[in-house]
């Protein structure tokens, strides 16, 4: 199938997706929305760590500093300068934090771009380390940047956080944004400089070999998955409305990287399915937290069951599939085809 | 005035801790020429190849390419000047494909990166058909062309050799350096490697260093030979001067050989 | 600040460092002999204490038995977790088994929230415990005394072990080079087990200490303890047991010091660990007594 053909239908594919949001703005309830709207964050934060530990293999477990990140940014960015008056009770923001406004394409960039910073100041010391020291090393950066969110009340107003944040991020532009991190991924992995990551996945030394300068593509894949860490983060804050430093831990990190491991390390399609089903699940998941109501009788909800059976989930994956839903493999447009002329073949004359 | 050696070492030594793996290793490789490091097992002769490659840093001594001093310079940089090598137990990048592996050694000569592709940007799209077809050819050069499209870890074990040298020309080397390219091949195999290596010499402009363990091919296509036993060169010179060199039938063969001789 | 006050510190830093190194004791033996990182250690040391609070109030045990009791069953589970979820993967790449690690960190944090509630627990301090001494001008917890005694005592108890009987010497020949002493006959899989079960005890009887010492029970106990434990591993040398103690009670000094002299960073208390282990990693990434590991071209 030529060039041609594939972005022919990779157009139409994504007209369709805007048909569907457009009927689903509609004629959806709000529960479901907010579902779909998560579907796109997930999405787009299993991308970029896919990208960094899927396809350049690097371990890294500092995504929800990343996260949090932008979410900071991109909300003191798009929070009016009178609510923000309202919201710093214990200490008065600075004054650059109060004033500080952009509109939201703008904001949504900027906390990307402030990540993508912080993951190149990390990631110049760090990325030199091996394996499980670079999972520990980055773990320990995103758990530094909670405790400092914590810490820095004129800028983030604590522990208690940032509450009202304008929802900008409606079905559009967490889409928008999903359709874009795809973009950009799949050119980027098509590319001979896709291949390079993989190359450093696969044998560090012999990519060396080839006239690879590895720590220079670790950093920039590093970068560009923060950025685009930084971009969910940041639509993840105006989706939710509030943020405080006690959402970014550990646990937001294990979420995403479930994703990715169980879509399949080093597969945007995996990414993509494991996004849309594992966000499902999550939700789905929840009416075993919450007490269910029969009448007047109360069927009380277990907390903490949700991530027992996640996290038991990520166990028998690990142990039994380790290479997730697609393993390394990718949708393409050849395969569809292909398998609905054998099924048309069968029933047809 | 253009040196007749492309690559000189002088002594080089490396040591690690108490342990001396290579001692006073100083050579002059005849620019355009097939050349050889043999030697009983351990050596020192990778240890030679990761010393000149520049993955290890020499405790002692000089490597210069092309009268440049490259000692102790990175990988990648040493492939950049024109350094290309083959390892001892093949480390192809096993996920990737055929093809994929060949346009990966190309990737050090593109001019245009990451965010060119990301951009659609028509120069990178000639470029990247540029690599893909030159790394198609090069897959022609080593017959490998039909597999192309198969993932690079299920090749057999001769074709996975093949593979390593299609990669290491891609990266338009002018010296290249192969770690044990005969191994575990049959005498028919062996015969067509020797042609192969005196082709690619030729239409690639390459000089050739190899270590190896099959004396046929030793003997029969390098025209320079070092020895080295326990890290010390103990003999250099043409083929026939090493074959009945006693110190090299003793490092091989033991004293008895010399003794029955 | 008086010198009375530096000694009970001092003493606090004594306490607190020696609970870490009797956690960062697991992390580094399962480290050297597995070359991972068993992220599921924290939970087990939370769960040495929940299994105490279990005996006596759903079973009535005195506390003795409960103790003693919580103490085997904590080192059965971690002999369990390792069977279970790290044995199947000793031949995949590591990763594999940091991940299933994880798992099982998150799948132990969870089941006690299920089994026991999130909610914080009082724990019951005896009174002997409780009573402050006093030492001319400085008021000690007898526990904060007791603790660094008894710690000191497994720790000896270890040492025993580790250089005085077999099983001991298949414990370090393991770490030095798992495939010869596979082929030395050293029974690995058993002394694997072994590691876990020891390494699981201490972290049980830190756990309970701990709960005495913070009288406080909650599932998420374990994490930042575990975390900061297994920096102090890093911090003295991962692999080696004498670094993992030297690591753990500086640790422990250093964290209660800072905050002594400088109260104002209060806040920022977890950080330090985690800025000292990113430290440690660029610097001198074997610690204080570790070891380098080379990579073959």
């Amino acid at each position: 199938m030529s060039a041609k053909t594939n972005a022919v239908l990779n157009l139409l594919a994504v007209v369709a997706l805007g048909i569907f949001l457009w009927w689903a703005e509609d004629n959806l309830d709000g529960y479901k929305i907010q579902i779909l709207n998560l579907i796109a964050v997930n999405i787009i934060l299993a991308l970029s760590l896919n990208l960094i530990y899927g396809f350049t293999g690097l371990f890294s477990l500092g995504h929800a500093g990343f996260m949090a990140i932008g979410a900071y940014v991109c909300s003191i960015l798009i929070l009016a300068p009178e609510q923000k008056e309202m919201l710093f009770i214990l200490e008065p923001a600075y004054n650059w934090v109060q004033s500080a406004q952009a509109p939201f394409f703008v904001a949504v960039v900027a906390g990307g771009l402030i990540a993508a910073l912080f993951g190149v100041l990390v990631g110049i010391p760090l990325l030199r380390l091996g394996d499980d020291y670079l999972g520990m090393a980055t773990l320990g950066f995103a758990e530094i940047v909670r405790v400092v969110a914590m810490n820095i009340p004129r800028v983030t107003n604590g522990a208690l956080g940032f509450k009202g944040i304008p929802s900008h991020a409606d079905l559009w532009w967490n889409f928008g944004w999903c359709v874009l991190t795809l973009f950009v991924l799949i050119r980027l992995v098509g590319s001979n400089s896709g291949n390079v990551f993989k190359a450093i996945r696969d044998d560090e030394n012999a990519a060396k070999a080839m006239g690879i300068d590895v720590f220079h593509q670790k950093l920039l894949s590093f970068t560009i998955g923060a950025f685009f860490a930084g971009v969910g983060g940041a639509l993840l804050g105006s989706l939710l409305a509030t943020i405080d430093p006690k959402m970014f831990t550990f646990v937001l990190t294990f979420n995403v990287l479930m994703i990715v491991v169980t879509g399949g390390l080093g597969s945007i399609t995996g990414s993509v399915l494991a996004g849309i089903v594992i966000t499902i699940l999550l939700e789905w998941l929840r009416f075993v937290e919450n007490p269910v109501y029969f009448g007047d009788w109360e069927l009380p909800g277990i907390p903490g069951m949700r991530m027992v059976v996640f996290s038991l989930a990520l166990i028998f994956i690990i142990l039994f599939r380790r290479e997730g839903f697609m393993g390394k493999r990718e949708f393409s447009w050849d395969w569809a085809v292909g398998r609905f002329f054998k099924k048309a073949g069968r029933h047809g004359v | 005035m253009a040196s007749e050696a492309i690559l000189e070492t002088s002594g080089l030594t490396m040591r690690f801790g108490g342990l001396t793996a290579v001692k006073n290793f100083s050579a002059a490789v005849p620019r355009g020429g097939i050349v050889g490091l043999i030697g009983p097992n351990g050596a020192g002769k990778t240890t030679c190849f990761n010393m000149i490659t520049g993955f290890y840093k020499p405790s002692e001594g000089q490597v210069r390419f092309n009268g440049e001093d490259i000692t102790g310079t990175p990988p990648h940089r040493v492939c950049r000047s024109g350094i290309a090598r083959t390892f001892q137990n093949i480390r192809l990048f096993g996920n990737e494909t055929v093809l994929e592996n060949v346009m990966i050694g190309g990737y050090l000569r593109q001019k245009t990166g990451w965010w060119q592709a990301v951009l659609c940007l028509p120069a990178n799209r000639r470029e990247e058909r540029a690599v893909a077809e030159r790394a198609r050819e090069l897959l022609k050069v080593v017959g490998l062309e039909e597999l192309a499209g198969e993932k690079a870890s299920s090749l057999p074990y001769g074709a996975q050799r093949r593979l390593e040298i299609a990669r290491a020309l891609a990266t338009r080397p002018s010296f290249l350096l192969l770690d044990e390219p005969a191994a575990g091949m049959n005498p028919n195999e062996t015969v067509e490697l020797m042609g192969f290596i005196r082709d690619i010499r030729t239409s690639f402009d390459l000089t050739v260093l190899l270590i190896e363990h099959d004396m046929k091919v030793v003997m029969g296509i390098c025209e320079h030979i070092w020895v080295l036993d326990y890290g010390e060169t103990i003999a250099e010179g043409p083929p026939e001067a090493i074959k009945s060199d006693p110190k090299v039938i003793k490092a091989y063969l033991g004293e008895e050989a010399i003794a029955n001789a | 600040m008086t010198w009375a006050m530096f000694v009970q510190h001092a003493l606090n830093g004594l306490t607190l460092g020696s609970l870490y190194a009797l956690i960062a004791i697991g992390y580094t033996m399962v480290y050297g002999i597995l070359r991972l990182i068993n992220f599921a250690h924290s939970e087990i040391f939370m769960l040495g204490a929940y299994f105490v609070l279990w005996g006596i109030t759903l079973l009535y045990l005195p506390w003795f038995l409960a103790i003693a009791g919580a103490i085997v069953i904590t080192a059965s589970l971690g002999i369990l977790v390792d069977r279970v979820a790290y044995r199947p993967l000793r031949d995949a790449p590591r990763i594999s088994a940091l991940i299933s690690a994880i798992g099982v960190s998150f799948f132990l944090q969870n089941l006690t929230i299920v089994a026991f509630g999130a909610i914080p627990r009082a724990v019951y301090r005896p009174a002997w415990l409780e009573n402050p001494i006093l030492m001319g001008d400085v008021r000690v917890l007898p526990l904060t005394l007791f603790v660094p005694g008894l710690s000191c005592l497994l720790m000896l108890g270890l040492v025993w072990i580790v250089y005085k009987t077999k099983a001991g010497l298949g414990m370090r020949a393991i770490s030095k080079d798992i495939e010869t002493s596979y082929i030395m006959g050293v029974p690995v899989n058993r002394i694997i087990s072994l590691t876990f079960g020891i390494g699981s005890a201490l972290a049980a009887a830190s756990g309970i200490m701990w709960a005495l010492r913070y009288p406080q029970l909650q599932p998420v106990m374990g994490s930042i303890p575990g975390f900061k434990a297994f920096i102090a591993a890093v911090f003295g040398g991962i692999g080696s047991i004498p670094g993992a103690v030297v690591g753990g009670v500086m640790l422990g000094v250093i964290e209660i010091m800072a905050v002594a002299f400088f109260p104002d960073l209060a806040g920022y208390r977890d950080a330090f660990a985690f800025i000292l282990l990113i430290v440690i990693l660029l610097i001198k990434p074997t610690g204080l007594m570790g070891e380098r590991l080379e990579d073959k071209v």
